[in-house]
């Protein structure tokens, strides 16, 4: 199936740092285009007018499709628009330390994978990646590995997650409408549904 | 794992199927939709040339982008008249029930959900914004979800979901004077950090939180997502079916008599098993405010700023950070820091108990020379109540601008934005670096008795130490 993500390669883009809200991602005046299209010009945008060296800024990253982050990425508002800037900026898969429940919710239902890996490790390819923009990395949900020449650091998923994009069924809407006899079935078993008539 | 809570029990009645992938899908008894995280949505409907599943089950209104200064059509900002079009124009075509200016219902999305007694204990609730936590105050589950997702609402009436961990939060003993809701769960989050709720529902629990009021209540969940923790509820009990009986869509008569013996089964059982269990003394906690660049970021407005050093890990960069952009320096006292904006409002903090609140304080005083004060009541109901008892000319006396509902200054997206490095006190819920529409505002947040005492002070200042009128 067309949907299948089963291991990304490619270089990677560095972005230390905890704690990193989809405010800043994705500023709130975004938020008033009635389309995603175009929405890559947002990201990190008021914070790269400010800061000259910014990593989405720099030429020795530009191209990477796998981007590294820190702790409860995504955090804050429930904005697609932080998922979709990213993905539409050209990155495949990101591998963090953790990350915000609702921003992983949307990251899945956009079809971006989502890897974590202990703080020590992001540090490691935070660092390794600094010195070395060129590196080439495979993040391959198959075996739970992200690796480079002759190195590797184990990631984690949440297993539901990894076998929708292993099935390719992250693209979820098509299966939920099948289900919609089941829906109507669990609805008429709840009593507000029903205005408390048992 | 979690037994017998609320959040076992609605979750259990909810679940449509298990997906293949292992995830559950999950049945959604209220959709709340806004003008901001929509178009996407319908326009995915469109393409699939789908209808909306449960028509019935979707309430729509208006709130981000909404002017409060003037909701005269068509807005001045072109984007936002836009946007309020498209939305307009969807709800037209899918058949969803508005509750816009004529209805004399509009509000902010999580203000008028309860208000309306939309919002019932039992349900699940989802809603595109993150702060739908806020419906967990009526004893429901409330999920903040994407726009994919809510497309996945309107086609199918169901999100896909992971169970969550349930961790009960109770704050016991009595709080102090000039100690309110927003006080309770500032220090929840400080206790717990911003990442303490990852993966998890927070159950607030104890003495303080049982004796609080709805709208008390909703000031707690509403910030559960600041916490990390997607949904936050509280068990039903009598305030609740107290404060839903005789709301517009509230269950009536007999209804309302079977609806309560339902609310009632859904609380948690005495021996439910949670994953984990906090208590925190409500004896110990002070008016809160925020210092830095997120909610975590607060102290009591009596104490000194701490160091950096007092965090660990990237914790302690992120506390530079807060302290460069914020100005601050550690070691120094909060309280006495200039301000120049004081804003009283958003799906946090602009309920009727709120304003009367902020009125009872800024009764007799002026707003300071050297700070504006905006006024934004959570819904048109709430206005009028409001006004009907005086509280708009208690502001307009005091020198505080009044304004029409609407999310106004809590999110950089609408004409109600800070200036350049201007620095606020706030009632709203995010402090994050750029939220108030200037890259370089500086936000503070506290309740709404701390922002009318600093807005009267022109600094950060101690709501305890003000008595009113």
């Amino acid at each position: 199936m067309s949907d299948e993500i089963r291991r990304i390669s490619g270089r990677a883009l560095p972005f230390p740092g905890d704690d990193i809200d989809t405010d800043r991602i994705t500023p709130a005046r975004f938020l008033t285009a009635l389309t995603f299209t175009g929405m890559e010009k947002a990201l990190f945008c008021d914070e790269r007018e400010n800061t000259p060296d910014h990593p989405i800024d720099n030429p020795d990253y530009k191209g990477a499709n796998i981007l590294f982050v820190g702790k409860n990425f995504g955090s804050g508002s429930s904005r697609e628009h932080a998922p979709q800037a990213i993905k539409r900026f050209g990155i495949e898969v990101i591998v963090g330390v953790s990350f915000a429940e609702i921003f992983a919710g949307n990251s899945l239902a956009i079809g971006m994978p989502l890897m974590t890996a202990p703080p020590e490790e992001i540090h490691r390819l935070i660092t390794h990646t600094q010195k070395n923009p060129k590196t080439k990395y495979t993040a391959d949900l198959e075996s739970l590995t992200l690796s480079w020449g002759e190195e590797s650091v184990a990631v984690e998923m949440l297993e539901e997650r990894r076998q929708s994009f292993l099935k390719g069924n992250w693209n979820v809407v098509a299966i939920l409408r099948t289900n919609l006899p089941l829906v109507r079935e669990v609805a008429e078993k709840l009593p507000y549904v029903n205005n408390f008539q048992s | 794992m979690s037994e017998r809570t609320l959040y076992d029990k609605i979750w259990d009645s909810h679940i449509v199927t298990r997906l293949e992938s292992g995830q559950y899908q999950l049945f959604i008894g209220l959709h709340l939709i806004h003008e901001v995280t929509t178009p996407q949505a319908f326009a995915a409907l469109k393409e699939h040339g789908s209808k909306v599943a449960f028509p019935g089950r979707t309430v729509a209104t208006a709130d981000h982008i909404t002017p409060t200064l003037s909701q005269i059509r068509p807005f001045k900002d072109d984007q936002a008249e836009a946007m309020m079009s498209a939305l307009e124009q969807n709800v037209d075509e899918f058949g969803v029930r508005f509750l816009n200016w004529d209805s004399g219902m509009q509000g902010i999305v999580h203000v008028v959900g309860p208000e309306l007694g939309l919002s019932q204990p039992g349900m699940t609730i989802a809603c595109g914004d993150s702060h739908t936590s806020t419906h967990g105050a009526v004893g429901s589950l409330g999920f903040g979800i994407g726009t994919t997702e809510v497309g996945f609402v309107l086609e199918t009436q169901t999100i896909v979901l992971n169970r969550l961990k349930v961790h009960r939060v109770a704050v016991d003993g009595e709080l102090g004077p000039g100690v309110f809701a927003k006080d309770v769960i500032l220090r929840i989050i400080h206790d717990l950090g911003i990442k303490g709720g990852l993966g998890n529902a927070y159950e607030y629990a104890g003495e303080v939180i049982g004796n609080m009021t709805m709208e008390e209540r909703m000031t707690v969940c509403n910030m559960s997502i600041e916490g990390g923790a997607r949904i936050g509820y509280v068990n039903p009990d009598e305030t609740t079916y107290a404060y839903l009986e005789g709301r517009e869509f509230s269950p009536k008569g007999g209804d309302f008599d079977r609806a309560k013996v339902y609310w009632k089964s859904i609380a948690s059982e005495p021996d439910a098993v949670y994953d984990r269990e906090t208590v925190i003394d409500g004896g110990t906690i002070e008016p809160m405010v925020t210092w830095g660049i997120n909610p975590g970021h607060s102290i009591g407005i009596s104490e000194k700023l701490p160091s950096p050093d007092s965090f660990t890990g990237e914790d302690v960069k992120t506390a530079e950070l807060g302290y460069a952009h914020m100005a601050l320096k550690p070691g120094d006292a909060i309280a006495g820091t200039k301000i120049e904006v004081a804003f009283l409002g958003s799906c946090t903090n602009s309920r009727l108990s709120d304003l009367r609140e902020g009125a009872r304080i800024i009764k007799g005083n002026k707003v300071h020379s050297k700070v504006k004060m905006l006024v934004v009541p959570g819904s048109q109901r709430i206005k009028a109540q409001a006004e009907e008892e005086g509280l708009h000319e208690i502001f307009l006396e005091a020198g505080a601008e009044w304004r029409a509902a609407g999310c106004s200054m809590c999110l950089g997206m609408n004409e109600d934005k800070l200036v350049g490095t201007e620095r606020s006190i706030s009632t709203s819920n995010r402090n994050f670096i750029g939220r108030q529409g200037s890259p370089h505002g500086r936000t503070h947040l506290g309740s709404p008795a701390m922002v009318v005492a600093s807005a009267i002070e022109g600094c950060l200042a101690n709501p305890a130490e003000m008595t009113g009128d």
